[in-house]
């Protein structure tokens, strides 16, 4: 079977939109092959700096043939309806038509037509016009003289030449016919820009991958960054060195790169002076090169690794010569940074933060700190940290924003405020909460476990939310500009890994100002909640039926999850399932009856209307296990709670095999129906048993 | 590589001048006029109504020149050996943009004696946006061994106009390009004329005294006063002779004085900057003064499609 090859030669298309692209690619030719009823074998995409290209295995020469059956009039129908029948349906005459016998409704008119499955190449012509013309790239553009008129086409780049053949392996292809933008589909593509540029022409697939690498052009991106990776793992090693691996930066070198060819330069060792964050970032944001680390001292090596896109005569001796100058300008410059910030003190720098402003409604940066530092003081007591060295460090935390290190590269923020800190004679636990309070900031970051980290860490995100909150700034579907979710998940996070037991409401509604919106805050977090131990692999319901309970301590995170934690594991045992059972059973009623009654049947059973020794039995072991496990729960020991509360098993199954709730006598109903509330208050203890499925 | 019958002083890896001379020379061949730089301050090549306003329109435009470009904060005394509050750009556009432009730039850097056999040379992504011209268009910064030595873009739209057709636009950075190819570490070592011994003029005998001056000017003395007074009265100016060009030339159906008007904008750019380096303008404020300065750039575009320069009785 047939084969397509598709390559659009452009311009530089930049790094991170490639693999992306490739994808879009596939996916819009693959879905159109299948839409026209052409199904493949197999399809593969590539780019790199300068093409895109899909190859598409085992397509068939020919649409399959379409048998279409349209239904007519009925027999004896009004020549409008008739005519109007033969139009839709392409006929000539009611002779070509066939005719349906229906017994029932009456004989009816249908209509078989054959549509010839057309040619491959033709229809793929057709939508490839159309999948350029609506590709999705982040950003696109028009060029040339083209550009004059409307309409061109856009695409990332100025794009130069189409291959598109079609055909078996083993013959000579055929030319898909594409044009756009002055541009015809044909054979020919063009190798390395400057090893070997010259025209080249492509027949199938397998001599296209062989002429690009001939031409100096590694098709396939996992294969550039293999080549890249391991040659620069050779050269460190050969020096005795490890490289510090970055799958980010890999991806984007291998975006810049038709032929990759590594390279290793060094840089003064005089700039180890500087911190090995900011050395990294200067080389891997400015330059877009990989540093090594020195295993003898766990520290960076004054070391390079370039990647170049051309074999160089001199073996490379100026492109290693350039690239060192470059990042020794910039190293420079870094150093310089390090060395003036080093000249002032953090809490000098604060003064400045009263002119500049966090948020229109939301004051300065400085009022910002103030109210940091006096909700850090007041968590300090909580999570057992001392109260100065919290106030100390909130009040540094963000200083090192207006440092010049920071400003070049924000992605050290907090990390060269603890830098400053220790220079300047901070105790260890302070420098380390001003770098750890932004901290965790994303799923995969370290949770702060310092006392001290912890306090200025859960009030920087605290004040962010109450903040926005009061404003009434909330994320909405996908927009949440302020970074809101991952804040709350944040202080999730800081209180579940450390044992942290607060009560979230009164934090974050201190005295009590505005309980509408403390708790809708607390709601937020309880969305975040749910979302964070549905990711760990909690059920939902769960989770929905411990936080249905509202008594003491609804407000306090960890103890929802260890209720979460001692419920699923005790719906895992025989006991539980059973249990669950029976209350949804005994809520059920409940229910019915009481919509039906429109009245709720609670307060205590009256002893002496029970008639069945299953009543008084249940009814006694509820009043036992009613006190066991609330003095359980105060302990907090919600697995004894429940195990206390499995005690009930068999007496609720008794009570419902042998005793009916709906009798005749009504005060007898009524106490029936009120010994069933009491089963779902005993276990209303740890969750709301109603909310659990199944 | 450049060209080999060249006398010493006049190559571009050695002399300054040389490598300005090669690079006219070398638009000049492809067809570009050779424009001088524009005589007011302005902070980049783009402002120069050659790229700003040419931009716009049906008309062919190709053009090359060197613009000294003033960036007031970028003002070190002197002191570092990158950072100047005034240099030099070379700046071509091409409209529309040719469809071999990439090569036609590759070869300019070959003639100023960059070898690309043993060179890397690269485009990598990095999208141009002028808040101040309400422009924006995409392109490459390109790399020579890890340096940035231009800038490369397709204009897509200038002034808030689209650009029909596109053109391309090229930036060079002509001090670092030149220490590139001197092989010089400090911008104040560059070899200006070429010449040895008594006869060698450097960059830094030629500028670093400016650099010094003007620093202090910029950030230590200019006028705040005066330049305040000049934003608005640049910002009136500018407005009120898009007035009158609009009232002039509205029987003919045409704008009459587009350039007077585009020039007011240029001042108010640059004594926005100047204010700027001043620190005297505040985060929020700083936002609001470029908002007016774009408006200016805007109906100084609008007013430029309405002159023969913007395309008024071309066919088209």
């Amino acid at each position: 079977m047939p084969d397509l090859l598709l390559e659009l030669f452009s311009e530089e298309i930049p790094a991170r939109m490639q693999a992306k692209a490739a994808d879009d690619l596939k996916k819009m030719v693959t879905d159109r092959l299948v839409d026209a009823g052409l199904v493949y074998e197999g399809a593969r995409a590539f780019a790199t700096p300068r093409r895109l290209a899909l190859f598409v295995q085992g397509i068939p020469a020919r649409q399959p043939d379409l048998k279409e059956e349209r239904k007519g009039p009925r027999v004896g129908a009004p020549e409008g309806a008739i005519a109007g029948f033969l139009k839709a349906a392409g006929l000539n005459s009611i002779d070509e038509a066939t005719i349906q016998r229906d017994p029932k409704k009456g004989d009816f008119y249908i209509a078989l037509t054959e549509k010839a499955g057309r040619p491959a190449i033709d229809v793929i012509g057709e939508f490839l016009q159309v999948v350029m013309r609506t590709f999705p790239w982040p950003k696109s553009m028009r060029w040339g003289a083209a550009s004059a008129q409307p309409g061109s086409l856009e695409w990332v780049r100025p794009l130069h030449a189409i291959v598109a053949t079609f055909g078996p392996e083993t013959e000579e292809p055929e030319i898909v016919h594409v044009q756009t933008a002055g541009i015809k589909s044909g054979q020919t593509t063009f190798g390395h820009r400057f090893l070997a540029p010259g025209p080249i022409k492509v027949r199938h697939f397998d001599d296209y991958v062989a002429s690009l690498e001939k031409a100096k052009v590694v098709l396939d991106p996992v294969r550039r960054k293999e080549i890249i990776l391991s040659d620069a793992k050779n050269l460190a090693f050969a020096q005795g060195y490890e490289l510090v691996e970055d799958e980010g930066l890999l991806n984007e070198v291998a975006g810049l790169v038709e032929w990759p060819v590594v390279l290793m330069g060094s840089f003064d060792e005089s700039f180890l002076k500087i911190p090995d964050e900011v050395i990294r970032a200067t080389i891997r944001n400015n330059q877009k090169c990989f540093v090594l680390r020195d295993p003898k001292t766990g520290r960076l090596a004054p070391r390079f690794i370039l990647t170049s896109n051309t074999e160089a005569a001199d073996g490379g001796k100026a492109i290693i010569a350039g690239n060192g100058r470059v990042i020794r300008a910039r190293l420079s410059d870094a150093k310089f940074f390090y060395e003036a910030d080093l000249k002032t003190r953090l809490e000098d720098r604060l003064e400045k933060f009263k002119g500049i402003v966090f948020h229109e409604k939301l004051g300065t940066q400085a009022e910002r700190i103030a109210r940091i530092e006096k909700l850090a003081a007041e968590i300090a007591p909580l999570v057992g940290a001392d109260v100065e060295k919290v106030k100390l460090a909130a009040l540094l935390a963000k200083a090192d924003l207006l440092t010049e290190v920071v400003g070049e590269f924000p992605e050290v923020q907090g990390l060269m405020g603890k830098y400053y800190a220790l220079a300047q004679g901070e105790e260890n636990a302070v420098a380390n909460a001003i770098e750890e309070h932004y901290k965790p900031a994303g799923p995969n970051d370290r949770v702060p476990s310092d006392p001290v980290s912890i306090a200025v860490a859960l009030a920087d995100k605290l004040d962010v939310l109450t903040g926005f909150w009061s404003i009434d700034e909330k994320p909405t579907g996908s927009k949440d500009p302020y970074a809101l979710r991952r804040a709350a998940l944040g202080v999730i996070r800081i209180v579940t890994d450390n044992g942290l037991r607060l009560n979230l409401l009164k934090i974050v509604d201190a005295g009590g100002k505005n309980p509408a919106i403390a708790n809708d805050l607390l709601s937020f977090f309880f969305d975040r909640l749910k979302v964070q131990l549905r990711d760990q692999g909690a059920r939902h319901d769960l989770v929905d039926a411990v936080l249905a309970q509202h008594g003491e301590g609804h407000d306090d995170l960890l103890l929802i999850v260890r209720r979460v934690e001692a419920l699923g594991k005790f719906l895992g045992t025989e006991d539980g399932k059973s249990l669950l059972a029976g209350v949804k059973r005994a809520a059920n009623i409940l229910r019915i009856e009481e919509k039906k009654d429109s009245k709720t049947y609670h307060g205590k059973p009256d002893n002496h209307l029970y008639l069945q020794p299953e009543e008084r039995q249940l009814a006694a072991a509820i009043n036992a296990v009613k006190e066991e496990a609330a003095k359980a729960v105060a302990r907090e020991d919600f697995e004894g709670a429940m195990a206390v509360i499995a005690k009930l098993r068999p007496d609720v199954d008794a009570f419902f095999d042998k005793v009916t709730v709906n009798v005749e006598m009504s005060d007898r109903r009524e106490n029936r129906l009120k010994l069933l509330n009491e089963i779902r208050e005993a276990t209303r203890a740890v969750a709301d048993f109603s909310k659990i499925e199944g | 590589m450049s060209d080999p019958n060249i006398p010493d002083h006049m190559r571009p890896e050695r002399s300054f001048q040389g490598l300005i001379l090669t690079l006219q020379r070398y638009w000049a061949d492809h067809g570009c006029v050779i424009l001088q730089p524009y005589d007011m301050e302005m902070g980049a090549g783009t402002f120069h109504p050659a790229t700003t306003l040419r931009a716009l329109g049906p008309k062919t435009w190709n053009a090359a020149y060197v613009q000294p470009s003033r960036r007031p904060k970028d003002g070190r005394y002197g002191e570092n050996p990158n950072r100047l509050q005034h240099y030099y750009q070379y700046q071509v556009i091409l409209k529309p943009s040719p469809t071999d432009l990439q090569e036609l730039y590759l070869k300019s850097l070959y003639a100023i004696g960059i070898d690309p056999k043993i060179h890397d040379l690269r485009f990598v992504e990095d999208d141009w946006e002028s808040p101040t011209l309400g422009a924006w268009g995409l392109g490459w910064e390109c790399w020579c061994d890890g340096m940035e030595v231009s800038q490369f873009t397709y204009f897509q739209q200038v002034a808030g106009f689209e650009c029909r057709p596109v053109a391309g636009e090229l930036t060079y950075g002509l001090e670092r390009l030149a220490m590139y190819v001197q092989g010089v570490e400090n911008v104040y070592d560059l070899n200006f004329n070429g010449r040895e011994g008594a006869e060698k003029v450097t960059y830094g005998d030629i500028f670093q005294q400016a650099e010094q001056e003007y620093s202090r000017h910029n950030f230590e003395y200019a006028d705040t006063t005066m330049l305040f007074e000049q934003f608005k009265m640049a910002e009136n100016a500018c407005k009120k002779y898009l007035d009158d060009g609009a009232k002039a030339g509205h029987n003919a159906g045409k704008h009459f004085m587009a350039l007077p008007a585009y020039d007011q904008c240029i001042k108010a750019s640059h004594t926005f900057n100047l204010l700027d380096a001043r620190g005297v303008i505040s985060v929020t404020e700083r936002q609001s003064y470029i908002l007016r300065v774009r408006e200016l750039a805007k109906a100084c575009g609008e007013a430029w499609l309405k002159t023969e320069g913007g395309g008024v009785g071309a066919a088209s």
